[in-house]
């Protein structure tokens, strides 16, 4: 009970402290002051006090997407173990249930996006969609193999089933899943070398400008919904790749937040030292992701 | 022919062999004699042993033609069907008596009566365990005996098919009313032909009986299709339809002759009578695959697919896309369940064949720019998934595992019915823009939503849907599927079927560029033509329909245990299972937990929406253009269109799809030259292989034109030749 109490809070109020996180990494290598990590809090309740201005153009779909694609990621996000904690909601077949949550929330957006009949809006949906429909195979791979090792179809038990024991016996493969997961988590939330975070009127980029023209609470509904996004696809790379576990569970929860923190500052270093990588490349490097995964999977097949 | 090694028992229909003779014949007038009641226990889940059919009511017996036909009837449900099926065939005949536009009104009438009826029969008998008979009709010597039994097969696939005929007789006067449209006569009359034939063809037992039902089915599908004489496009799809539809009986034909070849009578086999072993059976299955497979849509042979679907009005499309399909899949499950034994590569080329389909066929609808063409190729998609699920429970029955049989043939099983209710919703939807836009071309329509609210929300639905996106009914289908890989992923040492899942990820992930695409482009925006600004709302009676389909689909996807509860007697008399091994199994989806996560999602959505209203009540709202980036002139036809949207997912693909342009070219003499744009998807296997190959069999074959040249005199030469020819041949 505990346990679930503490996961909701996580869930609700750590999120956009990673992405000030990110930005204050990407500020030091910089070598900027950089905004305050609390910065995005400080703009979602801005955001929330301010009015909307609605395209002549939306009908009622623009109004409904960032409410549909935040509701669906903050159900995923119960779906998703934190740390060494089983998840609220677990079944077995969760795992399908998560990836599909997910495509929910993308359609929504990109729906809303090509509500506003701007060129611009139509191209980023466009983009988005198409990349992650080479990210999804990839993240099958990686269930399976996740699957195979735990012998479980829940994705609380697979997650937490990965132990520092787990790595010593299946190293290789879990090492390729890893770095296949990293470009998974890098490609859905938009980063770099995906997709900019920070420019929002160039043509290279991709989620940024499918929500250009939401404002007001809505436009908060998309940048907490984005910040939920990475923070729950942050707890899956973070339980396979930082399996470590003390026993105790006030401590565990320690360990999980100061290693989302981690995760972090390990996005903002990439973003800082690598540059955006061009369009037709990206769906390269996605299948690249994906033979990684399915190179793990027939590793464990020994 | 024996398969000394890996050939593994099939357990498909064992419990059949118990009770699958004729058990008695019928009283002591001769007459009456060939009449055989038979109690159909095929269901252990509910068949209480004793329980045998009402009581004989009425007795008819009729002579035509030396053909002595003796009928029992019994007010039971299979004789619903029956009569509905006859009512739905004798719907279109007060059009001729009584004038096109009363008669049309008279025919929905009739079918959505008979529909009525029958969808009560099926009911019945799936969750009352109303008792069914087999109903025959001695045909002429050769032919056997023509019966009709309803099984939990047949049932499988005529729940769907009420409620989708019951919701284009709805939508049919509307959509083409007999006062304003050509044809609505013939359109009527073949409807409830065509109806009434897909009807039989799921119920008959008799090969010959099936042919027949089959080529009426067929044939009354190509007068449909062009209903609309006046296009010749439709015209060229209709003939392309003809041939590849003769193409496959052909190979039914062969497969029915074979059959009597082996057990001396056309009628079915009993199920898992034939041995492997037995002559032919590698044929029969090969000719079954050909011919049932060409009338599913099954890559390479659904050439004909995409134009007949987009041809046809859009009432007949739905019922072609969401019923006739899913004929050609209830006619290759039928096959397989007379063998005892499958070779291990039937599993694997359904496997293969299905996941090809499902990929190829999703990216040529990525590519489509016609409304209509969209979503006949997503069907072709469909088929592959659902034969994909089909493929992996024979790879399982080879294997010995029963989860993958029982997810694999439920989650094929529940995208059979999923994939009725919401390929025929999109097909009425499309019906509707096309009513009040007057144009399938995706890149001319836009802002569709503002001018008909009601179709949109309900096309969204409809979307989401064939999308498989939670909380509508196309997840469950796909979670049993996705369950059924995995778990093969974990158990098996070398687990080839579980690439199924990822395989299954990447078709989901095109289907939902397609589908943004389809709502997107069409829907919302701006207008990106005059013909586009000019839609309006249907009327009622064309928007009940798809709100009926809507409706089912919101349902079985809030409740899928409505769903299992309705595919689970198929899967465990098509497994040969106990409903027991099914219940301990199949929880390996657990259907509680799913609800309550759909639920959640429902109320967490309708929550911040009733939030995010209530704070758009108290803050000023502005309304204003869209921000174009500083760019003030901009026009509806800046707009990003279908064809772009879909560009970057076409170019990746161009294994199975890619794109011909002809770009324009502008140099004049001293000012630019007019210039024209024309875009393509040109499909690969159609292409590259098919259309060569036509090619050059018409090359080949255009020698024998010499022989055939219309002198009468010599035609009865080939004749007499012939003859002799046999004569010689037999008496040798």
């Amino acid at each position: 009970m505990t346990d679930t109490i503490i996961h909701l809070l996580a869930v609700i109020i750590v999120p956009p402290l990673l992405m000030g996180v990110i930005v204050k990494t990407k500020a030091a290598f910089a070598g900027r002051a950089g905004a305050p990590c609390f910065q995005l809090y400080y703009d979602l309740f801005k955001l929330m006090r301010k009015g909307t201005v609605f395209s002549e153009t939306t009908t009622w779909v623009f109004r409904a997407g960032p409410v549909v694609t935040l509701a669906a990621v903050l159900v995923a996000s119960l779906l998703v173990p934190l740390g060494r904690h089983a998840a609220p909601i677990s079944f077995s077949g969760d795992l399908v249930f998560f990836v599909y949550l997910l495509g929910l929330a993308r359609f929504f957006t990109a729906i809303a996006a090509l509500d506003t009949g701007s060129s611009f809006e139509g191209m980023g949906a466009a983009r988005e969609v198409t990349f992650s429909c080479f990210a999804e195979p990839a993240l099958f791979f990686a269930f399976i193999t996740l699957a195979r090792l735990s012998n479980s179809l829940t994705l609380s038990r697979i997650l937490t089933h990965v132990t520092p024991d787990v790595w010593l016996a299946a190293g290789a493969s879990m090492l390729l899943l890893v770095g296949a997961i990293f470009i998974i988590l890098l490609a859905e939330n938009c980063r770099i070398p995906f997709d900019d975070p920070n420019t929002h009127l160039e043509l290279t980029m991709i989620h940024e400008v499918m929500v250009l023209d939401h404002s007001g609470p809505a436009f908060a509904m998309i940048l907490y919904g984005a910040a939920v996004k990475l923070f729950v696809l942050g707890a899956l790379f973070v339980n396979i790749a930082f399996p470590f576990s003390t026993g105790n569970s006030i401590l565990d929860w320690g360990i999980f937040i100061a290693a989302m923190l981690g995760l972090a500052v390990a996005i903002g270093v990439v973003e800082s030292v690598m540059a955006r990588i061009r369009i037709v490349r990206i769906p390269q490097l996605l299948v690249g992701a994906t033979i990684l995964s399915a190179f793990a999977m027939l590793l464990m097949l020994r | 022919m024996s398969f000394p090694k890996g050939v593994i028992g099939n357990p498909v229909f064992q419990l059949f062999q118990k009770t699958g003779s004729p058990i008695e014949s019928f009283g002591d007038d001769p007459l009456f004699a060939r009449a055989h009641r038979r109690p159909l226990n095929a269901d252990p889940f509910r068949y209480k042993p004793g329980v045998t059919s009402r009581q004989v009511k009425r007795r008819v017996a009729v002579a035509i033609n030396n053909c002595e036909i003796s009928v029992d009837i019994s007010f039971d449900s299979t004789y619903l069907i029956l009569a509905s099926a006859f009512i739905m065939a004798v719907s279109g005949v007060p059009c001729i008596l009584a004038g096109a536009v009363a008669g049309q009104r008279i025919a929905m009438l009739l079918t959505m009566l008979a529909s009525i009826a029958g969808e009560y029969a099926a009911v019945s008998i799936l969750f009352f365990n109303a008792s069914t008979t087999a109903y025959s009709v001695e045909l002429p010597q050769p032919f056997g005996e023509a019966a009709f039994t309803v099984d939990n097969l047949s049932l499988l696939f005529l729940l769907p098919l009420y409620l989708v005929v019951f919701c284009a007789a709805i939508y049919s006067p509307a959509y083409w009313p007999a006062r304003k449209k050509r044809g609505a006569t013939r359109l009527t009359i073949f409807t409830g032909l065509f109806a009434a034939s897909m009807i039989a063809v799921t119920i008959a037992r008799n090969g010959v009986l099936f042919l027949m039902a089959w080529e009426v089915m067929a044939i009354s599908a190509y007068f449909l299709l062009t209903a609309d004489q006046q296009n010749q496009e439709t015209e060229r799809s209709g003939r392309v339809y003809l041939i590849a539809t003769h193409f496959g009986t052909m190979a039914l034909l062969i497969m029915f002759a074979l059959l009597c070849a082996i057990t001396g009578t056309f009628d079915f086999p009993p199920r898992c009578s034939l041995a492997l072993a037995s002559p032919y059976s590698t044929a029969i299955i090969l000719a079954a695959l050909f011919g049932f497979g060409g009338k599913a849509g099954l890559m390479p042979m659904h050439f004909w697919l995409p134009g007949a679907h987009a041809g046809a009005p859009s009432h007949i499309s739905a019922m072609m896309s969401g019923l006739m399909l899913k004929m050609g899949i209830y006619g290759i499950l039928r096959v397989l369940t007379f063998f005892n034994l499958l070779p291990p590569w039937v599993g694997w080329t359904f496997l293969i064949l299905g996941a090809w389909s499902a990929v190829g066929g999703i990216a040529v609808a990525a590519a489509q720019r016609d409304l209509k063409r969209l979503l006949a190729c997503s069907s072709i998609e469909n088929v592959g998934i659902i034969f994909t699920g089909i493929g992996m429970s024979l790879v399982g029955m080879q294997i010995h595992s029963q989860l993958l049989i029982i997810c694999g043939l439920t989650g094929a099983f529940i995208h059979v019915i999923n994939h009725s209710l919401f390929k025929s919703l999109l097909f009425m939807g499309s019906g509707v823009i096309i009513h009040g836009a007057g144009t399938r071309e995706i890149d001319l329509l836009g802002g569709v939503a503002r001018r008909m609210p009601v179709a949109s929300a309900l096309f969204l639905a409809g979307t989401i849907a064939i999308c498989g996106f939670p909380p509508l009914n196309g997840f469950i289908g796909e979670l049993y599927l996705y369950a059924g890989a995995i778990q093969d992923g974990i158990s098996n040492p070398l687990p080839l079927t579980a690439v199924v899942a990822p395989l299954l990820a990447l078709v989901g992930g095109v289907a939902a560029i397609t589908f943004v695409k389809l709502y997107g482009i069409v829907f919302l925006g701006q207008p990106r033509s005059d013909r586009g600004a000019g839609s309006h709302e249907a009327p009622l009676q064309m928007t009940v329909p798809i709100m009926i389909l809507a409706f089912a689909c919101l349902f079985f996807g809030l409740y899928p245990v409505a769903l299992v509860r309705l595919v689970s007697p198929a899967v465990i008399s098509t497994a040969a299972l106990s409903a027991e091994t099914f219940d301990m199994v199949s929880s390996v989806v657990p259907l509680a937990p799913v609800m309550l996560a759909n639920g959640l999602l429902i109320l967490l959505g309708l929550f911040t929406g009733y939030l995010y209203l209530l704070k758009l009540k108290k803050e000023p709202c502005e309304k204003n253009s869209t921000w174009g980036c500083g760019y003030p002139a901009r026009t509806p036809r800046m707009q990003y269109t279908g064809t772009s949207f879909s560009g970057l997912i076409v170019s990746q693909l161009g294994t199975f799809v890619s794109s011909s342009k002809v770009s324009p070219d502008m140099h004049g003499d001293l000012l630019p030259a007019k210039a024209s744009f024309a875009y393509e998807a040109t499909e690969t296997v159609l292409n590259q292989i098919l259309t060569p190959l036509f090619r050059w069999t018409g090359w080949g074959f255009s020698y024998l034109r010499r022989i055939q040249h219309g002198q009468l005199q010599v035609y009865i030469l080939y004749i007499i030749a012939t003859l002799f020819t046999l004569m010689l041949w037999r008496g040798r």
